[in-house]
């Protein structure tokens, strides 16, 4: 239990640095997901259903989406600089 | 020069606080004793089998009206944004059509997601999640439908009769309260009923599908409103 706790948070820590050095911003918002859906299982692992519900279906699936409508109507990826 | 030192000693200072402040927390004890008490009298008094929804709607039904009104003035900022940006031209963008499998897939599952989020809370007083949850599964729902068919758009008026209804019965449930005797907002004033069945623990159950209906048409509006700016032709509406 400890052991699989760790790998997700090492596996969330990752996703959110990938979040923020990827230049394509429209996967930058799905590792943003992905950072929610592992927030959600470890929510489940500290046994806190109803978080672990309200964080996959808000954070990992409305959030998402509201942040792709953003991404399509700017720039599609990040200029340097 | 001056400043920097200036500057420097506030963060000291600042710092020093905080420290001496988390120095005097007892760290990983317990520190209050209200936690204690609803797990002990949760269940007997509320008649809820999930002491979440006790505490949530019950012990602290009125927080959960006052987010409920967040919620709902989000979706209204959204809308009035979305209404206001509505009349200037936007270049029309061109949606590909999602493939087949999408669109059939789609049609399939969006039943069993509507089945599930009802599910959801409509046992939120039994097992974990409640009307929030079970709301936002709806919509999320509904956000596939969109994705799926870039063309749907939702009856926006209907969304706005069951979500000002599903408001309504909140208010009116805790008003109640206040004609009875005990004189307590959000009293709950129907039988308890036997633990772990459907019909049980009084009013929760019924604000919590009141919360359902609510969270599912405001994040079904919210949904609307940014696709029909990707979608819609010149924007808004």
């Amino acid at each position: 239990m400890i052991l699989v706790s760790w790998v997700l948070i090492i596996l969330m820590i990752a996703l959110a640095i990938l979040s923020i050095e990827l230049k394509n911003l429209i996967a930058a918002v799905v590792a943003v997901g992905a950072v929610s859906l592992v927030i959600s299982l470890l929510f489940l692992l500290i046994q806190a259903p109803d978080v672990a519900m309200a964080e996959a279906s808000i954070g990992a699936a409305l959030t998402m989406a509201i942040y792709i409508i953003g991404v399509r109507k700017t720039e599609r990826s990040e200029k340097d600089g | 020069m001056v400043r920097k030192v200036v500057y420097s000693i506030f963060l000291a200072i600042i710092v020093l606080a905080l420290a001496m402040f988390f120095a005097a927390y007892p760290f990983g004890k317990n520190k209050m004793t209200v936690g204690e008490y609803y797990l002990n009298h949760g269940v007997a008094q509320t008649g809820a089998a999930n002491i979440v929804t006790s505490v949530v709607l019950d012990y602290r039904g009125f927080d959960t009206l006052g987010e409920v009104s967040v919620l709902f003035a989000a979706a209204a900022g959204v809308a009035i944004l979305f209404f206001l940006a509505g009349g200037t031209k936007r270049e029309q963008e061109d949606l590909t059509k999602p493939n087949f499998v999408v669109r059939v897939g789609s049609r399939i599952i969006f039943p069993f997601i509507l089945l599930f989020g009802s599910y959801i809370f409509i046992h939120g007083h039994l097992t974990p999640g409640g009307g929030f949850q079970g709301g936002s599964i709806i919509a999320s729902g509904f956000l596939l439908l969109y994705l799926s068919y870039p063309g749907t758009r939702t009856n926006r008026d209907g969304l706005s009769i069951i979500e000002g209804l599903a408001g309504l019965t909140f208010v009116v449930l805790g008003l109640i309260g206040l004609f009875l005797p005990q004189y307590s907002f959000l009293y709950n004033f129907l039988p308890k009923g036997t633990l772990n069945t459907i019909v049980s623990a009084g009013i929760l159950p019924i604000i919590y599908i009141a919360i359902g209906f609510k969270v599912a048409s405001e994040f079904a509006g919210i949904v609307d409103d940014m696709m029909c700016q990707v979608i819609c032709r010149g924007g808004g509406k």
